[in-house]
């Protein structure tokens, strides 16, 4: 497994896979439904890079190898592939895994209709039939058994083998398969078969440098410098308590999150603490810890 | 009905069966009370018995006084704070907290309207650590000052009405003291300075204040809530606020000074300050405000020497070994100008109060900092303001003689009769320097624990008993987590996904399932778990208390879950001398023998740690099971004779936990050593251990580590 460091994030303010019509049109016209492999992105979802990621990225698309994403929550795994679909105007088909989703799931199954029966593409076929990039995100969450249909697709074959139809989809050079997963879970009941992990191409993510994150908060929720450069110093304070008491510190999403309840009118030592305190601890004396450190800080 | 209070006689039974010898004054003045008020008391005194009888008698003596002064809450609360002083000062420590009766009844009656330190400090541990810098603990003592490693405050604030106010105070105090580490105050011999003046004394107190006035600048930038809520303070005492403090008088020449504070601002270093001592010193002191505290500059002193040569060593070794590793040969061959090769580089940081930090280089190649590194060279740089040049000098082979000469000793030692190995096992030992195991090196045995009484187990049911009613609670509900199983030949309910796709199947001309029900299952889990209990020397006292306790509530919640485990304890004294205790095994039943050496787990020598977890690797093999835990409850770093410390000790742990995660066992460390974060990343991986501050929440909190790590 090849690996790469990167320092980054990214948000957007058209946050849609469904991005032929924009947030503000969905609110007065009816929404539309659009099958998955349809669903272009076609605002470039802002996204800052630091290392090579887009690069490998694209070199591994190119060389037709699977791409693994790993990281802490909200460091911006999800928006890099956004991006990344962007870029290669492919349609991306993101599956959130859960420990009850099945092959046929993935795959595809027979229904019945009008008495008969008729084949549904899942998620995975339908992207390998339509070149579409699939991402499946939170891989660790999926049962193991169910990892294991990807990886005929995962390695230099590019199959899948649909066993109910008795066929085999093959991937054209346009399909891309990518997962994710945060290694930080401290469960060892999750964790990604060495099996799995060694056919990808592993790009690592982390919080962004101070200067980059500062310059997203204040691009994402439309803030001033000066009060996103605290909200970044806050988050670092939050970092600092990882393993004393805290899973995680604060991650660049909460950030966003924070600073957009500010530039709505939210005091910030209130938004830091209903988004930000509140979401990463119910632990009351490390909460007042927290509360008291933002209450410093603001 | 109550019954009749104790006898003389019966009270003196029970200080016998506790050991402790008092007067007749003492028994004869417990004969007065009520027979729950005679029990609390000797329970008090029993608690005080299990750390050590001395400290027993001392108190026996002093209760008489004791209960006029005091409730009996507040009475434990003493003895609690004795207790304390014990485990970290000795008796003399706990004699002293002891005989501070008087004080400690009057802060009593003062909690009523102000805030104790116990009621925040966790709080506040939490807070300090959020910000930046050396990871300072905080402690009580009678004067508020730091040393540069510790915070120390007073055991009670009391000086406003409003109990918010004096939390607030607390919190002023703490970030105050910390600006002195991280804003550069202690960067000086300010001892030494301070003595080229008639009167050294006077000297510091102006240097306080100047200090006082130049941290509230920086404060006042980097966290205006808190310089706002310390204007707050002044303003509700009454006191004059920092900003309005005028400097004004005559210097030793009769030369008039005006507003000496404004040439102070928020890029004035400590030894800007320093430079307007002469200036200032000739003119009375304004008084500080309420969190200000002291300078203890001799403590700081003290502190700093020690801590830097440390930290010196140890940043060689580290960059020692990122030469080793780059350069491909062990330290000790490294020429003189090879050693020199590594060269640091300011890099700005906004965070980093001189806005820069350093990257380090290699022939102009930025290198990946070793782990622990980054903490150390921030240590480094708030004591020396920058990395000096004689840091970057990688350690040569010096440390390793040392240790050689010891081994030899040993060697010689080994065989003069005290050890032999028969009838032990034998483990190899991954020695880093020579990137090598050596063969058969550590003995160890089993030593059986002898079962005691079973009351510590149930006095600590009692204790937790509304915990550990949760606890079974929490884990019956993993136990029983049930989950609809779809697709099943047999079951409760019809799989309409199942059925359709069967009866789709069938209408497409192929066989069609039987599996189309669901049925609720019970998860079966499938998971041993090994508990390595640390029994070394350095747990004594509460540690140890803790430890046992998190045992019994573990037993508690995992008979409840019925995974299988096994306990045992360990304790080294030099590698011929490795010990584990039985304490329960995998074919144990959670029953009274079990309970009794729960209770008589004690501690014993050294924490060696690779030989233990070998053995334990060893033991899995044996053991069928889908999952295999081996959690390890420590108080600190890997230590014992023989060399067996610092980066030896940590690179065989974790080679021998490299070893357990080739057979598929899943490590955890759960340890109360703050200073664990450093290497147990390198040991055990970033998501592998858990620190807890406090000792005294090891047994709230170990069974909720099992619950998470294993769901």
């Amino acid at each position: 497994m090849t690996s790469s460091k990167n320092n980054h994030f990214s948000t957007s303010k058209n946050h849609s896979c469904v991005a032929q019509f924009s947030p503000g049109a969905i609110m007065n016209d009816i929404a539309k439904s659009l099958k998955p492999e349809e669903c272009f992105i076609t605002e470039e979802p802002y996204y800052e890079p630091i290392g090579s990621e887009i690069d490998i990225f694209l070199a591994a698309y190119q060389q037709q190898i699977p791409v693994l994403l790993k990281g802490p929550t909200g460091c911006g795994k999800t928006r890099f592939m956004e991006h990344m679909a962007w870029r290669l105007k492919k349609a991306l088909i993101t599956v959130s895994c859960h420990d009850d989703l099945t092959a046929s799931d993935l795959v595809g199954r027979f229904l019945i209709s009008g008495g008969e029966t008729k084949w549904i593409d899942g998620p995975l076929a339908r992207s390998v039939r339509n070149g579409a990039i699939c991402y499946l995100d939170e891989i660790v969450e999926a049962r193991k058994d169910t990892t294991v249909v990807i990886h005929p697709l995962a390695d230099d074959r590019r199959v899948l083998p649909m066993e109910k139809v008795g066929e085999v989809l093959e991937a054209t050079a346009d399909f891309c398969l990518a997962i994710s997963y945060n290694p930080g879970y401290q469960s060892v009941l999750k964790d990604l078969k060495q099996s799995t992990r060694q056919r990808f191409v592993a790009l690592e993510f982390d919080y962004p440098s101070i200067e980059l994150e500062t310059r997203i908060i204040k691009t994402e929720a439309n803030i001033e410098q000066p009060l996103a450069e605290r909200l970044v110093k806050f988050a670092h304070m939050t970092r600092n308590l990882k393993g004393s008491g805290l899973e995680e510190g604060a991650s660049t999403r909460l950030l966003v999150h924070a600073g957009k309840l500010i530039s709505a009118g939210i005091s910030p030592v209130d938004a830091c603490h209903t988004s930000i305190a509140q979401a990463l601890t119910d632990d009351c004396e490390m909460l007042a810890a927290i509360n008291e450190l933002s209450s410093s800080l603001f | 009905m109550s019954l009749p209070p104790f006898t003389f006689a019966e009270i003196e039974e029970r200080f016998d069966d506790m050991f402790v010898e008092v007067s007749e004054s003492v028994i004869q003045h417990l004969t007065q009370f009520d027979i729950q008020t005679q029990d609390t008391l000797l329970e008090l005194v029993k608690k005080a018995a299990a750390t050590n009888s001395g400290l027993a008698y001392q108190l026996a003596n002093r209760l008489q006084k004791a209960v006029d002064l005091m409730e009996l809450d507040t009475i434990e609360l003493w003895l609690d704070q004795a207790i304390d002083a014990f485990d970290s000062k000795g008796l003399y420590g706990a004699i002293e907290i002891l005989n501070e009766l008087e004080s400690i009844a009057h802060n009593a009656k003062q909690k009523l309207t102000g805030i104790s330190f116990d009621e925040v400090c966790n709080m506040l541990e939490h807070f300090v650590v959020g910000l930046n810098g050396r990871r300072l603990k905080v402690d009580t003592d009678k004067k508020t000052f730091t040393d540069t490693e510790t915070i120390f405050l007073p055991n009670i604030i009391n000086r406003f009405t409003e109990k918010d106010d004096n939390f607030q105070l607390y919190k002023c105090m703490v970030v105050f003291l910390w600006a002195q580490n991280w804003f550069g105050t202690w960067r000086g011999n300010l001892t030494e300075i301070f003595s080229q003046y008639e009167n050294p004394a006077r000297a510091q107190e102006w240097f306080h204040v100047l200090e006082m006035i130049r941290l509230e600048h920086k404060i006042q930038h980097e966290l205006p809530g808190i310089h706002r809520q310390m204007q707050r303070l002044c303003e509700l005492g009454g006191h004059l606020k920092t900003s309005e403090i005028v400097i004004n008088g005559e210097d030793k020449n009769g030369q008039k000074i005006n507003d000496v504070q404004k040439l102070i601002n928020f890029n004035t270093q400590s030894e800007d300050i320093l430079k307007l001592l002469p200036q200032v010193y000739h003119i009375q002191t304004p008084s500080l405000n309420y969190y200000a505290g002291c300078l203890q500059a001799d403590q700081v002193e003290l502190r700093r020497e020690i801590r830097i040569n440390k930290e010196k060593d140890l940043f060689r070794q580290a960059i020692a070994h990122v030469l080793e590793d780059k350069k491909d040969k062990p330290a000790s061959e490294l020429s003189e100008e090879e050693r020199r090769e590594l060269s640091a580089h300011q890099i700005p940081d906004p965070n980093m109060p001189e806005g820069f930090k350093y990257r380090l280089e290699l022939d102009g190649d930025p290198i990946e900092r070793p782990d622990g590194v980054e903490s150390l060279m921030s240590s480094i740089i708030q004591d020396m303001g920058e990395i000096p040049d004689d840091y970057l000098v990688a350690a040569g082979d010096g440390n390793y003689k040392i240790i050689s000469e010891q081994e030899k000793t040993d060697e010689v030692n080994m065989w003069a009769g005290t050890y032999h190995e028969e009838g032990a096992f034998l483990h190899k030992e991954w020695d880093y320097r020579r990137q090598r195991y050596k063969k058969n090196w550590c003995a160890l045995r089993e030593v059986k624990l002898t079962s005691g009484s079973t009351e510590f187990v149930k006095d600590t049911i009692a204790k937790y008993s509304g915990l550990i009613k949760n606890l079974r609670r929490t884990f019956e509900v993993i136990r029983g987590e049930d989950k609809t199983l779809k697709k099943q030949p047999y079951g409760d309910d019809i799989d309409i996904d199942a059925l359709v796709e069967a009866w789709g199947d069938m209408a497409s001309g192929m066989e069609m399932s039987q599996n189309i029900f669901t049925k609720m299952h019970k998860e079966e889990r499938n998971i041993a778990v090994i508990f390595m209990v640390d029994m070394s020397g350095s747990t004594k006292g509460w540690i140890n208390d803790a430890e046992r306790e998190s045992l019994v509530l573990l037993s508690e919640a995992l008979e409840t879950l019925g995974d299988r485990y096994a306990i045992y304890g360990f304790t080294g004294n030099t590698r011929k001398r490795c010990e584990i205790y039985p304490v329960k095994t995998f074919d144990d039943d959670y029953d009274d023998k079990t309970k009794g050496r729960i209770g008589n787990i004690k501690p014993h020598d050294y924490t060696r740690l690779g030989v233990f977890i070998r053995h334990f690797n060893q033991m899995f093999e044996t053991i069928e099971a889908k999952t295999k835990i081996l959690i390890t409850l420590s108080d600190g770093k890997p230590e014992d004779y023989d060399g067996y410390r610092g980066e030896y000790g940590i690179e065989d742990t974790r080679v021998a936990l490299l070893e357990s995660r080739q057979q598929d066992i899943h490590p955890f460390c759960i340890t109360i050593d703050k200073e664990g974060r450093d290497y147990l990343k390198t040991m055990y991986g970033s998501a592998s251990y858990v620190v807890i501050d406090d000792v005294k929440h090891l047994p709230l909190k170990v069974a909720d580590i099992y619950r998470s790590i294993t769901s």
